[in-house]
């Protein structure tokens, strides 16, 4: 375990993630919020390796409803935020 | 060699995911962005498949395919008002992961585990469970299935901050000894009980801020998971999410004269504004019908739309689209001028209108409308209040003070269409009405627009 290299990586993510998201117009925020809760569905990669090891039936059980939980919204949150810009349309 | 492959997917998942955000930052590349984010959630996905650790797939394909069930129907049929509820229930689930996935990793190491991974599981845990049960909270009172008011009682810090510790406290026990998994245990039920307690003091029209937060609490918790598990693609996706949910809590807590300080820990220590009744004002106003409004309009070059939640409450998105295409047919220029809270999430109005086909070049902000509204022949108030009352410039003492408003009393003429003189949300008068060059054309904002298009059209 590298908890410097963590921390790197978090803090240069974070940084990026402000600079970047200051600059998302009040426009795109509902559709931003979506967006970023698709991405948080990351959550599946950790279930995923919970489950995908199969320690005991327990942690398969919690590992399988994690699962079901972030993939829906790794699934339906991109969806989602598609239908939504779908819907943004400058003046024809 | 596995491995190897492994870290490149997860470092290409994390660029793909940082290009994603990227492109949201203009509607003409945003959809593009979308497409970046599916792509890196499917490289980590894959890499996440060829870890040797990973052997068994039967559960995990029963997991995906009910997170498709769940998934695919919310994002197909939910309507564009009920994307608050949506969102807070989509904070739900992915702190439930983070939660869960946190007590399955407690379980498996529990006799092994150093203290630094003991910390990290705690925070996820403690981050994760709040945020499963205040985002629950959050959606029953935006799905109005518990009342949205607030309820606040004698000593509700004091009970919240005692939760609060005990979680804390918890962690630091289980740092000295990760084996007493009873206090594990209790800290997560702590962890699910200050959710609750969070939310319960808090607010419909506080939502906006709240929603935003529990987004942020949502991704510091896979930030944590990232942590424990050594996971560079978490913490990078994580971070990710939790600075966008910071800052747009931070956009919204400005925008609603809230103090910054109070938005990390939700309405601590956050005077409650009583909803206290408007001062009996029995100065007179000058309403007008449909037919007066037109007239108004008739002629005016520059007009600009401010809508509020009260329009969608009324369902009268469409029919304000059709009066500007009907203001337009007659020679005025038409521009909606949309507050940062003007809905119940950031953002939330300008997808309202989109929906509408309100083309979004027509929208514009706060600084950008301040700049028109003071060249505007016209403002319409359409369900909107407290974001236009000249008290938060001019009233020191007023709740609005200081409050970022949209200037619309420095328009030549304003017609204000809402259905009596209730007060908003701060429980205060508009001064707004008052004014000299205020028209109040009182009634139900669809039927009132409705008339507007077709006495514009009679009058043109």
């Amino acid at each position: 375990m590298n908890i410097e290299t963590g921390l790197y990586v978090f803090l240069l993510a974070s940084f990026i993630g402000f600079e970047l998201i200051r600059r998302v117009p009040q426009l795109l925020h509902t559709p931003l919020m979506s967006l970023t809760n698709a991405i948080s569905g990351i959550a599946l990669v950790g279930s995923i390796v919970i489950v995908g090891s199969s320690q005991s039936v327990t942690t398969t059980v919690l590992g399988t409803i994690a699962i079901a939980a972030s993939s829906s919204n790794v699934i339906g949150g991109f969806l989602l935020t598609d239908r939504m810009l779908r819907m943004f349309r400058k003046r024809s | 060699m596995r491995e190897n492959i492994v870290e490149y997917l997860y470092i290409a998942a994390g660029l793909s995911f940082v290009f994603a955000i990227k492109w949201m930052t203009a509607p003409t590349t945003s959809r593009r962005g979308v497409l970046a984010g599916e792509i890196g959630m499917v490289l980590a996905v894959i890499g996440t498949f060829v870890r040797p650790e990973v052997t068994q797939f039967t559960w995990i394909v029963v997991g995906l395919m009910a997170g498709a069930a769940i998934g695919v129907p919310l994002a197909a049929f939910v309507p564009m008002t009920a994307m608050p509820q949506r969102t807070a229930l989509s904070h739900a689930f992915g702190a439930a992961a983070a939660t869960l996935v946190g007590v399955a990793e407690y379980i498996i190491r529990e006799p092994h585990l150093d203290r630094f991974t003991m910390v990290v599981l705690g925070v996820e845990v403690l981050l994760g469970g709040l945020t499963v049960t205040g985002s629950l909270m959050a959606f029953a009172k935006l799905q109005e299935l518990i009342q949205g008011r607030p309820v606040v009682y004698r000593g509700q810090n004091v009970v919240n901050l005692a939760v609060l510790a005990i979680a804390v406290v918890g962690i630091v026990w289980l740092v000295i000894d990760p084996t007493a998994t009873v206090v594990f245990a209790a800290v997560v039920v702590a962890a699910v009980a200050f959710g609750v307690l969070l939310i319960i003091p808090i607010g419909g029209a506080d939502m906006p801020t709240v929603i935003a937060l529990l987004n942020s609490y949502a991704g510091l918790s896979a930030v944590a998971m990232g942590f424990a598990l050594d996971n560079k693609v978490l913490e990078i996706a994580g971070a990710l999410d939790g600075s966008s949910g910071f800052i747009l809590a931070v956009v919204m807590s400005r925008a609603m004269n809230r103090n910054f300080r109070n938005i990390l820990f939700g309405a601590f220590g956050q005077v409650t504004m009583s909803a206290r009744d408007a001062e009996a004002d029995d100065r007179p106003v000058r309403s007008g019908n449909s037919v007066d409004g037109a007239a108004i309009l008739d002629g005016a070059r520059l007009v600009v739309v401010v809508p509020g939640y009260g329009m969608a409450v009324a369902q009268a998105q469409h029919k304000v689209r059709e009066l500007a295409d009907a203001l337009e047919r007659n020679g005025s220029e038409v521009r909606f001028a949309i507050h940062p809270v003007a809905g119940r999430m950031p953002g939330h109005m300008n997808v309202l209108l989109a929906e509408a086909d309100v083309p979004y070049d027509r929208m514009v902000e706060l600084e950008e409308a301040n700049e028109l509204l003071a060249r505007a022949d016209v403002a319409i108030v359409i369900g909107a209040n407290d974001v236009t009352n000249p008290a938060a410039r001019t009233e020191p003492g007023s709740p609005v003070y200081g409050m970022p408003i949209l200037d619309v009393d420095r328009a030549g003429s304003v017609l204000v269409i809402k259905r009596s003189m209730a007060p908003g949300f701060a429980g205060i008068g508009n001064e707004l009405y008052y004014l000299g060059n205020t028209t109040m054309l009182f009634g139900d904002a669809k039927t009132v627009v409705g008339s507007l298009v077709s006495d514009l059209a009679d009058g043109g």
